[in-house]
C-alpha cells in the first residue's frame, strides 16, 4: 500500500534548496519534457548557460520578474513505495509566516545546510519552527559537500553541532545525510566519492521513515463538520455525523461523549460514502450516526466519556502573527478552532520569541508580521480542545481580522 | 506496524470530502463548475460520497462553449441523471449574441479565454458563493500556489500576492458582499493519482478517454480532431488515426494522442510511461510563459 508522505523544505536563496527539489523531480523522472523544454527556454532567455532547475520551482510572474519566490508553493513526486507532497517555503523576510503555513499540514521537514558555511541563524530559525509546528520528523542534508572535497571531518562536526543545539528542541527524530543536490549525490543515487558514509540516501530515508505514528490514535476525536439529513422516504429518520476524525479510534459500539452538551450515546453505524466500515481513526473522513436521537451541530465534539476534550474559555496559545498590520492587547478577533468560529479578545501577550536566540522578550506591546508570541485569549464561548503537542488537529486554530476577513494568526494551543 | 493508517488514495480521498463537507457548510450557495473532463466527473463522484444517504446539495454548472465534444455532452446528461443532482448551464454563444464577448478569429481562434466572462455572468446570476473545480497543483506552474479555498474579489480576479495564508486543514471561506470563492478540493492530487483513483472506485468516464479512430490534423506538435470549428490551413491534410485525449477541453484546442489504451489499466500504464504533461496538449497554455497565470487573475477556472 503506497503512503502519502507530506514533507516542507525552507531556505534562503543560496543554500541549494531549489536545486535540491529540481534534483529530486528530475532523478525520480518527475519532471516532463515539455517542463523541461520550458525551462531550458527560459534559462536561455535569461543568458544563463545552465540548466537553472530553480526555474521549474518559480511559478508566478511578479516573482519571476523579482527574482524572490513569494508564497508556498506545492510539489508532487511518487516513487514505487510513496507519493510525496513538497510544501517549497521561500527564505526571505516574510519566511517565518511561510515556513510556519508549509510546516503546519507536514510528516517532515528537510533542512539544509551549506557544508561551507555549517550552521547559520537560519538553521536555528528552521529546526525551531520545525519544532513549534511539531514535525515529528527532521532531515538534515548537508549540502555542497562537492564544494568541501567530500570531507567526512567537515561532515562529522556539522552533524555534531546539530545535534548539540537540537537536544534543545522538541523533535525526536533526526537523520543527517551529506549529499551535494547539484551532482547528485546520495540524493536518489548512492555517492561514490563518500564511501565513509553508510548510512542511506536522502530518498530512501523519505521512503521509509516510519509515519504510521504520526497520527494520535490513543485520544478519540470526532469534530462535527456538517450533520446530514436526507429527509428523503428511503432514509426519512437517517440522521448523520460528517467530519474528519482527529484522533483515536471510534468503533460501532463505542460509548461516545458529545461536548459541549455532555449527552452520551453508543456509535451505531460509521459510513466512509455507502460502505460501512468498522473503525474510524484519522485522517479519514466519515459519517457516524449513534443510537440515540441527540442534538448535535457543527463545531461539536464527539469524544470519549473518559477520554475528552479540555473545555475552557481562557487559553494560553503560541501564536504566529502573519498579517501586516500589528496588533495589541485588547483586540477584538474571531478565532476559528476545528469547526467552530468564535469571538475572542486578546487578553495578554506574555512574551515573544526571539527565533533566532529562543530568548523571551517581555513587556512586548504589540504583535507585528512575523513575530512569535505566546499570548493568553478569552474566547465568548468555551473551546472543547487539546493541547498541541498531544492533538495536532484539535490543538490549532487561527485568528481571523472581523473587517478585512483576513487570517491574521495562527495558533498553537499550550 | 499498526494496521491504522490509509492508502495515498484514501488520504486524498478523505482530505477532499472534507474539503467539500467544509464548503457546504462555509457557503450559502455553493456550485461545482463541471467541464467534463476527468478531474471534474472525480469531484462529483466525491460529492457523492460526502453527503450520502442525501444527494449533492449543490448544482453542476456546466460552461458551455458551443464547442464540446458531443461526447462530453453524453457524458454529461447521463451523469446528471445518475447523480440525481442538478444541471445548470452557462451559454458562451449567448454571451457572444448578447455582445458580451467577441469571438476570435483565425487559425488558433478558441472559446477558451472566453469562458471567464460566461463563467462569471453565470456566478453572478445564480449568486453562487463558492464555485468549486477540479484544478491541480500539480497542473501548471501558477497552479502550485493556489489555496484550497481560493478568495476572490468582486470582480471575480485573483490576487494572487494576496492569498489568505492556509494552515493545518482550517479553511477561512469568509468574505465581503459580491465577492466569491474558488474551491479547489482535489489541489493535491495529480493526473496519476485521478487516473488510479478512478480505477479504483471504478468510475465510468467519457469514450474520447479511450483509443478510438478519427479524422485528426497535426497542427504545432498537437493533433487536433477536425470539426467545423476547425479552420484548415493550407497543406493541412486530415487523416486517420487511432488516438485518446487526455483532456476534455474545448473541441478545436483539445489535442489527441496516438495510443491503443482500451482500459483503464492501459490508460495509467500510458500516464506512467509518458514524458509530456497532459496540458502540454493544450494549445491555449501554449501562448506564453505565464498564460495561465494571466487568464487566473482575470477570473479563468
Amino acid at each position: 500500500m503506497n503512503q502519502l508522505l507530506r514533507f516542507t523544505t525552507a531556505g534562503s536563496v543560496d543554500d541549494g534548496k531549489s536545486t535540491l527539489i529540481g534534483r529530486l523531480l528530475y532523478d525520480s523522472k518527475s519532471i516532463f519534457e515539455d517542463q523541461l523544454e520550458a525551462v531550458e527556454a527560459s534559462s536561455q532567455k535569461r543568458g544563463f548557460d545552465y540548466v537553472d532547475l530553480s526555474l521549474l520551482t518559480d511559478g508566478l510572474k511578479s516573482e519571476r520578474e523579482q527574482g524572490i519566490t513569494i508564497d508556498v508553493a506545492y510539489r508532487y513526486f511518487a516513487t514505487p513505495k510513496r507519493k510525496f507532497i513538497i510544501a517549497d517555503a521561500p527564505g526571505h523576510i516574510q519566511y517565518t509566516r511561510n515556513m510556519v503555513t508549509g510546516a503546519s499540514t507536514a510528516n517532515l521537514a528537510l533542512i539544509l545546510i551549506d557544508a561551507r558555511k555549517g550552521l547559520v541563524e537560519q538553521t536555528f530559525r528552521h529546526s525551531f519552527i520545525a519544532s513549534l509546528l511539531k514535525i515529528p520528523h527532521i532531515i538534515v542534508c548537508v549540502n555542497k559537500m562537492d564544494l568541501v572535497d567530500y570531507k567526512q571531518e567537515v561532515y562529522d562536526q556539522i552533524v555534531e553541532d546539530y545535534k548539540s543545539f537540537s537536544s534543545k528542541l522538541e523533535v525526536s527524530d533526526i537523520q543527517f545525510v551529506p549529499i551535494s543536490a547539484l551532482v547528485g549525490d546520495n540524493v536518489v543515487n548512492r555517492s561514490e566519492k563518500m564511501n565513509w558514509y553508510q548510512g542511506a540516501t536522502l530518498l530512501h530515508m523519505l521512503e521509509s521513515v516510519h509515519i504510521e505514528s504520526d497520527h494520535n490514535h490513543i485520544d478519540s476525536r470526532f469534530p462535527v463538520q456538517y450533520v446530514i439529513r436526507p429527509q428523503s422516504i428511503d432514509h426519512h429518520d437517517f440522521r448523520g455525523y460528517a467530519g474528519r476524525v482527529a484522533g483515536g479510534i471510534f468503533r460501532p459500539g463505542d460509548d461516545v461523549l458529545v461536548m459541549p452538551s455532555g449527552f452520551q450515546s453508543k456509535v451505531k453505524n460509521i459510513f466512509v460514502g455507502e460502505d460501512k466500515v468498522e473503525s474510524a481513526f484519522a485522517p479519514m473522513s466519515v459519517t457516524m450516526t449513534l443510537e440515540d436521537e441527540i442534538d448535535i451541530s457543527r463545531g461539536d465534539i464527539i469524544a470519549k466519556i473518559n477520554n475528552h476534550p479540555q473545555s475552557d474559555q481562557d487559553i494560553d496559545v503560541m501564536v504566529c502573527w502573519m498579517n501586516q498590520k500589528p496588533t495589541a492587547v485588547n483586540a477584538r478577533l474571531l478565532v476559528r478552532h476545528t469547526n467552530k468560529e468564535v469571538k475572542v479578545v486578546l487578553k495578554e501577550i506574555q512574551y515573544k520569541l526571539d527565533i533566532n536566540s529562543l530568548q523571551r522578550i517581555e513587556n512586548a506591546e504589540y504583535l507585528n508580521m512575523n513575530d512569535i508570541a505566546r499570548i493568553r485569549i478569552r474566547t465568548a464561548q468555551a473551546l472543547q480542545y487539546d493541547s498541541y503537542r498531544k492533538n495536532r488537529i484539535t490543538g490549532s486554530l487561527i485568528l481571523i481580522d472581523e473587517q478585512t476577513n483576513e487570517t491574521v494568526a495562527s495558533g498553537m494551543i499550550v | 506496524m499498526n494496521q491504522y493508517y490509509l492508502s495515498h488514495l484514501k488520504e486524498l480521498e478523505a482530505e477532499a470530502i472534507y474539503v467539500i463537507r467544509e464548503v457546504v457548510a462555509q457557503f450559502e450557495k455553493p456550485a461545482l463548475l463541471f467541464s467534463g473532463g476527468k478531474d471534474s466527473i472525480v469531484l462529483a463522484y466525491l460529492s457523492k460520497k460526502a453527503f450520502y444517504p442525501a444527494r449533492i446539495p449543490f448544482p453542476l454548472v456546466h460552461i458551455d462553449t458551443g464547442h464540446n465534444f458531443p461526447e462530453t455532452m453524453v457524458y454529461r446528461d447521463w451523469l446528471v441523471n445518475e447523480l440525481q443532482v442538478k444541471l445548470v448551464v452557462g451559454s458562451v454563444q449567448e454571451s457572444i449574441d448578447k455582445g458580451r464577448v467577441r469571438e476570435e478569429t483565425g487559425y488558433n481562434a478558441s472559446r477558451n479565454a472566453l469562458q471567464t466572462v460566461t463563467l462569471l455572468d453565470t456566478i453572478e446570476l445564480h449568486k453562487y458563493d463558492a464555485a468549486m473545480g477540479g484544478a491541480r497543483r500539480d497542473e501548471e506552474k501558477a497552479r502550485a500556489k493556489e489555496r484550497f479555498f481560493s478568495h476572490r474579489d468582486e470582480f471575480g480576479q485573483w490576487d494572487p500576492k494576496n492569498q489568505r495564508p492556509e494552515l493545518w486543514n482550517i479553511f477561512n471561506g469568509r468574505k465581503q458582499m459580491g465577492e466569491h470563492f474558488r474551491v479547489f478540493p482535489i489541489s493535491n492530487w495529480t493526473e496519476m493519482d485521478v487516473w488510479q483513483y478512478i480505477q479504483q472506485e471504478n468510475i465510468p468516464i467519457p469514450t474520447l478517454y479511450y483509443t478510438h479512430e478519427r479524422e485528426v490534423i497535426s497542427r504545432d506538435g498537437a493533433l487536433l480532431s477536425t470539426s467545423a470549428w476547425l479552420k484548415l490551413k493550407e497543406g493541412e491534410m486530415p487523416e486517420k488515426k487511432r488516438v485518446r485525449f487526455r483532456t476534455c477541453g474545448d473541441m478545436p484546442i483539445t489535442g489527441a494522442v496516438e495510443s491503443d489504451a482500451d482500459t483503464i489499466e492501459k490508460i495509467i500504464e500510458e500516464v506512467a510511461a509518458s514524458r509530456k504533461t497532459e496540458r502540454g496538449t493544450r494549445a491555449d497554455d501554449k501562448r506564453s510563459e505565464t498564460a495561465m497565470e494571466d487568464r487566473k487573475k482575470s477570473g479563468y477556472f
